[in-house]
């Protein structure tokens, strides 16, 4: 049962990167970003797409499961942390793991730096620094009823399929109610990967 | 699949601040229960202190609060739930609070007597005496219309007032205007003539009413990202969104009907969309009967335009228009609303009229959910112009032309009425005569010229021809390293005041911290050099505040009028919207709710609209429309924006946007030619635009200018240049020019570094902010 998370709504995004300065100005990693913004179309469109670290749920965070040092740890509310400072070894281990691709090493400083859902300020009841800015909804913070009542007919996924693993994420995409059960590679739920259903 | 492995233990403790009895810390329900306000969250953590001000920047002036720590200065940002923004943010607000203590900040008066030396730091006095002696000097050669003054829109209201009583009382010339002048004044003009009112009809909380919403000319997601929630807020009641822009942009990709024209056709379109709601029978004679005149003109002329000849003016299908007419007109409430790309013409005020015709003939005005507004691009756009700034207008929008209200001014201002100047000329008309010698010397507050007018040469001639320039600026801006003297002044975070956005609501921005050492507010500039040129007992204003006093009363009984409106009221409000004649009245957001306008008659005044091609003429050798506009990271000529990291990062360098069919590759050097010269630009080849323009955004000083390829022809009533639309070729080229950094002053010599770039390990997300990937 999701409670309050962030929903990624990319019909909504307008590539703006208000969301990539919120999370540089943010007070546990001030002056980096971790957040990407993807180019979807590129030449074709000027649809984009902001990438938030997942927080995966089930299985347990990809990238904390192979994590060597035991640096990414997972508190009790789901919140996926960024590595340890003292206990990262820079290994890329999570980089490799991540099936959303949102780890990233610093190389000069050999640590892995990931999004914490703004847990200096979720933890206080805040949102997130990407969500609170971003100019039109395109990251949401909040429960799924919130949502719902500001989007009425609004449909999100939380279950992604990669291979035979299904991946149950504590962020959730915001997908067109008519799509919703399209098979979509790479994530979303997918009923149908390289012609094998995997429901 | 199920989880495997026990979840691990929290990283850190978890700071707890409520009862964790009912949330115990670490828990999802801990994370729920929150709902400590924002202005308390880093008080209680750093000691800092929150002060509740606006962003710098565009007309929608959202609400934020900078973060000021222990010793006083203003360190970042964080969002605050106004009314306006409710916590949103665009990139430029996020990064904007990095000016207030920039490195390149200037903290001295520079100085130097001709154009050939360098400048030097000088003393206040040094710096107020020369300007006052060239002052003089020029003034008593050659008349007091020598000297003329260009003010922004980006000062606050206060500022602006007081540049129009300095110009007609200190400076006693008539030359005097400011660069909304470049901004939004065709929609003023348009406004004028049908409302007899000068703002936008609706609120933007309007918009969420809405049941269709036609945007023209805006590319909203790039130039007011903020608004976009209100679109986004009105389709999620099901509203349709039509946007008619020659590139799909962000809005445009997802709105029910993209109408890509040609840029320089828009009334032509929209006479056509009228002429098909008028065939259909989808106006509304009721209203038009009870509220409206000029009817029965403007019905002749558009039977001129049906949608097969509009079609083939605009370059698209005939079915769009129809399209448009049947779902605005048919729709239950309607709004347009516009920006620049339809102002931006030397038919600006005849497009936004063909809109306003469009609404009035349709009823959809004065209504919740419906009616028009346009867009300002500068924080202040809107009042910027209000109190006197403009050279055909006194305080409270009062004509300098006419007699009762130069009286009423003169009276306020204790000057006789034969000492009040009559009209001056506009910006681009004030930089030709600067290349003719009939302006000699010229004072410039808060504008960069050589990057925002078009026609770089002639802008820049006209400067070189002037004897005597001086420019107040906190960055040594491309047209202030022309000037003789540069007065270093406060940014918005070092003084208070209220600038007026694009719904006309005025807002109280704050001071968070005290200027540098070095460094004066405008106001205390302007009353020096008043007080040096012997108008002192005009301008004893200790600050904005006693202006403000002043301005309130000067624009009491006015159609901008201010009266009611105070410090205190907006203290405590999200602001209030003018006309507010008395403190107890709460303003007013929605205009002509009782269908009566503000001209004599109480009537819409519609008015005949006749579509002309652009002034650069189309030829065998110039076959292409350049147009121009901004990128979501940079502000107006970019001297504020290009030396914040983030921002500069973002979006390094402008590019020239080229559909597939020219045949270039993405990154391509390509020059772009026209009738005042050729730059060259990397190609961005995308099939969001027509294949027979192309875009280059605008904030670059030479040599990657589009201002120095626009031209500077003028619409003949508001004076705006005809920035969206000239004749062009492109073709290929050996390399790129290279960005220029932002000039630097006298011990400033090293461009800091950590200021461009901040040491970030993660890829860029995209070179130019918009789709690049290689077509082949």
């Amino acid at each position: 049962m999701m409670g309050r998370t962030i929903f990624i709504d990319p019909g909504r995004c307008i590539g703006c990167q208000a969301c990539v300065s919120a999370c540089r100005e943010c007070d546990s990693h001030r002056g980096k970003s971790m957040i990407h913004l993807d180019y979807t179309e590129p030449g074709m469109s000027v649809a984009s797409l902001p990438s938030v670290c997942m927080h995966c749920e089930d299985p347990v965070a990809p990238c904390a499961e192979v994590c060597p040092a035991d640096a990414i740890l997972v508190t009790a509310d789901g919140v996926v942390q960024q590595a340890d400072t003292t206990r990262c070894i820079g290994c890329s281990n999570c980089v490799n793991a991540c099936p959303f691709g949102i780890p990233k090493i610093d190389l000069q400083a050999k640590l892995q730096m990931k999004c914490n859902l703004c847990y200096d300020r979720t933890a206080y009841g805040l949102a997130p620094m990407c969500a609170t800015v971003c100019p039109t909804g395109a990251l949401f913070y909040g429960t799924l009823e919130e949502l719902q009542a500001e989007r009425p007919g609004v449909q999100v996924a939380d279950s992604f399929v990669f291979g035979d693993v299904v991946v149950q994420t504590g962020v959730a995409m915001v997908v067109p109610a008519d799509k919703v059960q399209w098979p979509v590679p790479g994530g979303l739920p997918v009923v149908e990967v390289n012609g094998v259903d995997v429901r | 699949m199920t989880a495997t492995d026990p979840i691990k233990a929290a990283s850190r403790p978890v700071p707890v601040s409520i009862d964790p009895s009912i949330a115990p810390p670490g828990t999802r329900n801990f994370r729920d229960a929150g709902g400590i306000p924002a202005d308390k969250w880093h008080a209680d953590q750093n000691g800092e202190t929150l002060v509740p001000t606006h962003c710098c920047f565009c007309g929608v002036q959202c609400g934020m609060y900078l973060r000021v720590d222990k010793g006083g200065k203003v360190f970042g940002v964080e969002p605050r739930n106004h009314d306006i923004n409710r916590m949103r943010l665009c990139p430029k607000g996020i990064n904007a609070y990095q000016q207030v203590n920039h490195p390149d900040r200037l903290t001295a008066p520079l100085m130097r007597r001709s154009r050939d030396e360098e400048f030097k730091e000088c003393s206040w006095d040094e710096a107020l005496d020369f300007t006052v002696s060239e002052i003089r000097r020029i003034q008593e050669a050659h008349g007091n219309d020598a000297f003329g003054l260009l003010g922004g829109a980006s000062l606050f209201s206060e500022k602006t007032y007081l540049v129009g009583k300095f110009a007609r009382v200190a400076l006693k010339t008539k030359h005097v205007d400011y660069n909304g002048r470049l901004c939004m004044v065709s929609a003023a003009g348009a406004n004028k003539l049908a409302f007899g009112i000068d703002r936008a009809g609706n609120p933007f909380s309007d918009i969420l009413l809405t049941d269709c919403l036609l945007i023209a000319g805006s590319n909203v997601g790039e130039c007011f990202p903020v608004m976009t929630q209100y679109l986004w807020g009105a389709r999620d009641r099901g509203a349709s969104l039509i946007v008619i822009d020659p590139r799909e942009t962000a809005i445009a990709r997802t709105a029910d009907i993209h109408v890509a024209l040609k840029p320089g056709t828009d009334s032509a379109f929209f006479n056509a969309v009228l002429n098909v709601v008028i065939a259909e029978g989808l106006t509304d004679e009721a209203y038009i009967a009870a509220n409206t005149t000029g009817w029965d003109e403007v019905k002749k002329t558009v039977a001129e335009y049906p949608p097969s000849r509009s079609a083939e003016i605009c370059g698209i299908p005939a079915s769009q228009i129809v399209q448009v007419a049947r779902v605005f007109a048919g729709a239950g409430k309607a709004m347009a609303w516009h920006a620049r790309g339809i102002e931006h013409h030397s038919q600006g005020v005849e497009n936004c009229l063909s809109v306003i015709n469009l609404c009035v003939a349709t009823g959809h005005i004065g209504k919740p959910g419906a009616g028009y507004g346009t867009i300002t691009g500068q924080g202040n756009g809107q009042g910027g112009r209000e109190h006197g700034q403009k050279s055909d207008l006194l305080p409270g929008g009062r004509s300098i032309t006419n007699p009762e209200h130069r009286q009423q001014i003169c009276q306020i201002w204790g000057i006789e009425e034969s000492e009040l100047p009559g009209a001056g000329t506009s910006m681009m008309e004030m930089v030709w005569q600067m290349q003719r010698r009939e302006i000699r010397g010229l004072i410039g507050i808060c504008n960069n010229p050589f990057v925002s007018l078009p026609n770089y040469a002639v802008v820049k001639d006209g400067y070189d021809t002037a004897e005597f320039h001086a420019q107040f600026d906190f960055f040594l801006s491309e047209t202030a390293a022309n000037a003789h003297v540069v007065f270093p002044v406060t940014t918005w975070a070092e003084d208070e005041g209220v600038m007026a956005n694009a719904e006309a609501r005025v807002v109280k921005h704050n001071k968070a911290q005290e200027p540098p050492a070095g460094v004066r507010t405008d106001t205390w500039v302007i009353c020096e050099l008043a007080r040096r040129l012997g108008a002192g007992k005009h301008f004893d204003f200790p600050g904005s505040r006693e202006v403000f006093e002043e301005l309130r009363v000067a624009s009491a009984g006015t159609v901008n009028d201010y009266y009611g409106i105070t410090y205190e009221r907006l203290d405590e409000t999200g602001g209030i919207v003018w006309p507010c004649p008395s403190t107890e009245h709460p303003g007013t957001p929605r205009l002509f709710e009782d269908g009566r306008t503000y001209h004599a008659d109480r009537k819409i005044h519609m008015q005949v609209v006749e579509w002309h091609p652009p002034m650069d003429a189309y030829t065998e050798e110039f076959p292409l429309s350049l147009t121009t506009g901004r990128t979501v990271a940079h502000f107006l000529s970019g001297n504020q924006t290009r030396r914040l990291g983030a921002l500069v990062e973002q979006t390094p360098r402008p590019w020239v946007e080229v559909h597939p069919s020219h045949g270039f590759h993405n990154g391509d050097p390509v020059r772009v030619v026209t009738r005042r010269g050729s730059e060259v630009f990397p190609a961005l080849v995308t099939e969001a635009i027509r294949p027979d323009t192309v875009f280059i955004p605008y904030h670059w000083p030479v040599p990657t200018a589009a201002n120095a390829l626009t031209i500077d022809a003028l619409d003949p009533r508001s004076k705006i240049p005809e920035y969206k639309v000239c004749a062009a070729r492109i073709e290929a080229a050996e390399r790129v020019d290279e960005v220029p950094a932002p000039p630097t002053a006298p011990g400033h010599e090293a461009y800091p570094e950590a200021q461009v770039s901040r040491t970030d390990p993660l890829p860029p997300t995209s070179p130019q902010g918009r789709g690049t990937a290689e077509r082949s």
